[in-house]
């Protein structure tokens, strides 16, 4: 533990470890000094000018050591000038003074002088209404401008970054929060000053140009409206949106994000999702995001829907009432007792469970559409409530076997850079080279069918050093071969009472952990058991057909085909009941990462159509079948799953939305601290139980 | 008096190694590394009351004792950017005699324990850094640098460094970030360069004319030293005089010289024999002081240019003559700054912005007192708040010049006497 120091602040008493900046000890007893530089994840530069307070030290007395005393007080020495907030660690007995009239100046005098050179266009800026620099300014700044607007600094307001950030040269106030983020906490400095002096300008320095996959977090932290994605550029007004808690589903990471929301006459009175943002979860995904997550996942809405039931009749999917469809379906089951279910890890926990259960009543096979081995291990040997990427550091070990987290998990990516930062050792083994390597102590690069065998050497090699972690992490992905699983399973075994020990599947959807900690498991051969099957049914856009991963012969006799979901895709096209599903954004559920953390998400927008929650629409069918599954709420169906599996004893949608204050403090009325990134109000999630 | 620093004007070649030493060079380096211990020479460079030439007169000695022991390596760098406007002692001194710069740096790295030293140069000396080059492999020849120097334990590796012209570097911590190869701009302090300086190690950063006292300290004592000068000043110093002057220069003289006798009779008189309208004391980041008799008699020492509301500085004496206003020359000094502004902190990047703005206004004799009062309250709203003492420089010049020089701010001297 830290040595604890108390100091005043604002008249208020504050106890803080040693070594905390002054403006986190406010903020910590909710006393806000603007910030525009500073930013709690990154190391402090003292820039910006704007977080400048009076400080006053007790006076000491040089011969004896002691406390010089005034009226029974200590007394406390001003200095002559203001100091940084953001720069000065607190001291014992240190009284801040962040709203003096001297103090009160100075905010107001720099906020001046930053407005000489600011456009003030706010009103077409995209970061009007949720703006550092706005909020302040009408906060404090002067309503009259003493500078001649002719003569206002001008510079080019249209600079593509990169394809998916605009730079705004004339808003930018050089607080280089964006450089310092590529540069401390992603390690790729892609982004630098340029001149200097008031023609200091934001460059790119990388080809191609803006190149990280984290180029979306320097819009959240930029506190003006100089860089503005291309997805959301001029798109809506921040007030005019709504928020919704949702999970990111396009890996196992499992980001909490906020999806923001309006309804819009572009878009025929529909609501739509116009922007997708970090929610902060400082054990998953802190405040940050992908670009794959923030730019890429509204691209099904070019994808057709599929809005009500379909029956073939006569070799034409036609439209059916609900009730129709599932008796239709209902009686193939009935008749056919060799099903086979193939469904992916789009479906959440709730929808999962409830087509095991089906399957599970008709004798059939729950098969994950996904081939990646290794399924097993992880649920034995996956992570449990004491695993922390953020806490790794020295006496830390993770091993990444055949993944390239950059682009399969990148979130992990930015994470165990962080960690080894901190002193943790990454031990590298793969075919390829990958953007880690750079941070790894221990790296090996073989050919594609040497990796587990090199893994499995590991445990000897001196140079890898996993004997001596006190912790080790093993990541696997899937591009090394079915051996790679089981040498990664081994090297964990051979290593007991290490409570925070995990392996970690980087697998290639949302919830592919959850599927299989359901009791799903992966097939080596599709073809082979689909063509043995008599009903076949087809859950979350598993779309094997589309995939090439199956054919469905013409002629020859083919099972049954039950597909549900949202899209249309090659499969639902050979479909002979067609069931529409809603998408992750128009329902709630559950989904477990990577990490095997379960986490809820919540619907964004109105559902489509007819179309129903795959959990609801299971129990339908189920209930055709004479098996009574839950079907009303996904929190229903939670229940029966916390009851039916040891792993997710304990669990439900209360417990998965409990939230605890997290450091830093972010999101609330000044966004100039930590950005735009959204606070977590609707659940941290929680860790499914170890094996 | 001979020179002691600009001792190539009595000794013609002291640029040489051999005559150098013929005239006693590196024998106050053999002296420290081979009859003293590393403290003692930090102790007595104290006892001299030498204080650092590059303008903010800390006690060299005093700075030199901050360097911690326990952490390892130590760096001494020399600052050589020169930049300030009106200064031009440091390339003399090293152009005409370099080796007792060289000795200077050899002995503070012997006292403060470092190994390596660099010099940073601004780019325009290139030339004074091959000639530096050249001299440095003398020395290296001659057993003077390199491993085990003069027998003894004690190793030193001395090499140059360039910048890349700009004016921020002669700033400390952003000179030491030039050399590590980022970006020219000044760290934040604390921690200062000897706690955490070059690579994040302890590292003494003097001036050029700072280190070429320190051989004469350790050759001739402390107590000699003291002697010389005031008694808050001691030594030699040399005065950059520049200006409305008949013969600019550098002048090497005892602390305590007045502004008459450096203008006068070194100098020459102003030039036309006009009267001193002001004295900037230290170059363009200096406070401007009218040039009264009472300023002419001030002898030139830290705590006597003081109560002028001034500072010594590095001592780069700018005169004007009554030949111009006051705004022409804080219009000079702000187009300079706003120029070499580095733009990491507010203040300072938009500040200067922003004055050169009112000063062309002011200049061009529109709403005179207006902007006047602006540029006045815009100056001093820099001050105090800039994030390295560049910024508040950039603000002397302007307020004392429109404080104490109302004269030449008024509506009809707009557009009036410009040089």
């Amino acid at each position: 533990m830290a040595k604890m120091v108390s100091l005043t602040i604002d008249g208020r008493e504050v106890t803080v470890p040693e070594g905390t900046l002054i403006v986190n000890a406010a903020k910590s007893a909710g006393i806000d000094i603007p910030v525009f530089c500073y930013h709690p994840k990154m190391e402090p530069v003292g820039m910006c000018r704007q977080c400048l307070v009076e400080v006053g030290r007790p006076a000491i007395d040089r011969a004896s050591g002691q406390a010089v005393m005034e009226d029974g007080k200590p007394k406390i020495n001003f200095g002559a000038k203001l100091e940084t907030a953001c720069t000065t660690p607190v001291s014992a007995g240190m009284v801040v003074l962040s709203r003096s009239e001297k103090a009160q100046a100075s905010q107001k005098e720099i906020l001046e002088f930053l407005l000489t050179s600011h456009p003030l266009d706010c009103p077409v800026c995209d970061k009007g209404g949720e703006c550092p620099l706005q909020n302040l300014t009408m906060a404090h700044a002067s309503p009259q401008s003493r500078f001649q607007f002719s003569e206002k600094h001008h510079a080019g307001k249209h600079v593509p970054l990169g394809d998916k950030i605009w730079l705004d040269r004339e808003r930018c106030i050089q607080c280089a929060r964006c450089i310092r983020f590529q540069d401390e906490v992603v390690g790729e400095p892609v982004l630098a000053f340029y001149q200097r002096g008031r023609a200091t300008d934001i460059i790119t320095r990388s080809e191609p140009p803006f190149d990280s996959i984290f180029s979306g977090n320097t819009t959240d932290i930029c506190p003006v409206g100089a860089l503005t994605t291309a997805d959301f550029r001029f798109g809506a007004r921040p007030w005019e949106m709504k928020a919704a808690a949702s999970i990111c589903p396009l890996c196992p990471v499992g980001c909490n994000v906020t999806l923001n929301t309006r309804r819009e006459a572009k878009a025929g009175g529909k609501v739509v999702i116009k922007r997708v943002m970090p929610r902060q979860n400082e054990q998953v995904n802190e405040i940050w995001i992908c670009d794959r997550g923030r730019f890429n996942w509204n691209a099904p809405k070019d994808m057709e829907r599929w809005e009500q039931p379909m029956l073939r009749r006569d070799g034409e999917l036609q439209a059916v009432r609900w009730s129709e469809a599932i008796r239709a379906a209902g009686a193939k089951l009935k008749d056919e007792k060799n099903l086979l279910v193939i469904a992916s890890g789009w479906l959440s926990n709730e929808d999962l469970f409830n087509l095991k259960a089906l399957a599970d009543h008709l004798g059939g096979k729950a098969r994950l559409y996904n081939q990646m081995p290794g399924g097993e291990a992880t649920t034995s040997l996956g992570a449990g409530a004491g695993t922390n990427l953020g806490d790794l550091g020295k006496g830390a070990t993770v091993v990444i076997a055949g993944a390239d987290l950059y682009h399969q998990a990148p979130i992990w990516h930015l994470r165990l850079k962080q960690a080894a930062d901190r002193g943790a050792r990454l031990v590298i083994v793969n075919s390829e080279p990958t953007r880690l390597d750079r941070h790894a102590a221990h790296l090996v690069h073989c050919k594609k069918d040497e990796v587990a065998k090199k893994i499995a050497g590991l445990a000897k090699d001196s140079e890898a050093a996993l004997d001596s972690a006190e912790t080790l992490l093993v990541f696997f992905g899937d591009q090394c071969g079915p051996d790679l699983p089981a040498a990664c399973a081994a090297l964990l075994r051979a290593r007991s009472g290490k409570p925070n020990d995990a392996l970690i599947g980087v697998w290639a959807r949302a919830n592919d952990q959850g599927a299989l900690e359901i009791g799903f498991q992966t097939t080596t051969d599709l073809q082979a058991e689909f063509d043995r099957a008599g009903v076949v049914i087809f859950a979350g856009a598993a779309d094997p057909v589309g995939a090439g991963a199956l054919k469905v012969g013409a002629g020859k006799k083919r099972p049954f085909m039950i597909v549900q979901d949202p899209y249309r895709t090659a499969t639902t096209n050979l479909a002979d009941v067609l069931l529409p599903a809603q998408t992750v954004t128009e329902r709630d559920g559950s989904f477990t990462s990577g990490e095997r953390r379960v986490q809820r998400f919540l619907p964004a927008v109105p559902k489509c159509g007819d179309s129903l929650p795959d959990y609801a629409i299971t129990a339908r069918l189920a209930g055709e079948l004479g098996l009574a599954l839950a079907g009303g709420s996904a929190r229903e169906v939670m229940d029966r799953i916390a009851l039916a599996l040891p792993n997710f004893a304990g669990i439900d949608f209360g417990k998965l939305a409990e939230v605890h204050e997290q450091l830093p403090i972010i999101g609330r009325a000044d966004l100039y601290y930590g950005g735009t990134s959204y606070q977590n109000s609707q659940g941290l999630g929680v860790h499914l139980q170890k094996a | 008096m001979s020179h002691l620093l600009l001792r190539q004007r009595d000794i013609p070649g002291i640029d040489q190694l051999e005559t150098y030493r013929q005239h006693g060079g590196f024998a106050a380096f053999k002296k420290a590394v081979t009859s003293m211990q590393p403290q003692e020479v930090t102790d007595m460079v104290k006892a001299s009351g030498l204080r650092g030439r590059g303008g903010a007169g800390f006690p060299t000695g005093v700075k030199w004792g901050f360097i911690p022991k326990d952490i390892l390596p130590h760096y001494v760098v020399a600052n050589a950017d020169e930049s300030e406007p009106g200064t031009f002692k440091d390339r003399e001194i090293m152009a005409g005699n370099p080796f007792q710069f060289l000795e200077g740096i050899a002995i503070t790295a012997y006292a403060t324990g470092a190994e390596t030293a660099y010099i940073y140069l601004r780019g325009e000396f290139w030339q004074v850094a091959q000639f530096l080059d050249d001299k440095i492999a003398d020395m290296e020849k001659a057993g003077l640098l390199g491993d085990k120097i003069f027998g003894s334990a004690f190793n030193l590796r001395i090499h140059t460094h360039l910048g890349a012209g700009a004016y921020i570097c002669g700033e400390e911590t952003a000179l030491l970030e030039s050399i590590e190869g980022k970006r020219g701009q000044p760290r934040i302090r604390p921690p200062f360069p000897a706690v955490y300086g070059l690579y994040g190690k302890p590292t003494v950063v003097n001036n050029v004319e700072t280190l070429a006292n320190v051989p004469l300290i350790v050759e001739k004592g402390a107590e000699w030293y003291r002697s010389l000068g005031t008694a808050d000043s001691a030594g030699v110093k040399i005065f950059s005089l520049s200006g409305h002057v008949k013969k600019p220069g550098n002048y090497e003289l005892p602390f305590g010289t007045t502004y008459r006798e450096l203008i006068y009779t070194h100098g020459g008189g102003v030039l036309d024999d006009r009267p001193v309208k002001a004295i900037l004391s230290a170059g363009a980041s200096s406070a401007g002081i009218p040039g009264a008799d009472r300023t002419r008699a001030t002898p030139m020492d830290y705590a006597s240019v003081r109560t002028l509301g001034a500072d010594l500085g590095s001592a780069s004496v700018i005169v004007i003559n009554d030949s111009v206003d006051l705004d022409w020359v804080i219009n000079k000094t702000i187009h300079f700054f706003k120029h070499e502004s580095c733009g990491k902190c507010t203040p300072c990047r938009e500040g200067t912005y922003w004055m050169m703005h009112l000063i062309e206004h002011i200049h061009a004799g529109e709403d005179v007192q207006a902007n006047t009062e602006l540029l006045l309250s815009v100056a001093k709203q820099m001050q105090n708040k800039c994030l390295c003492p560049l910024g508040e420089f950039s603000t002397m010049a302007v307020t004392t010049a429109i404080e104490r020089f109302p004269d030449d701010f008024k509506p009809s001297s707009g557009g009036g006497k410009h040089g």
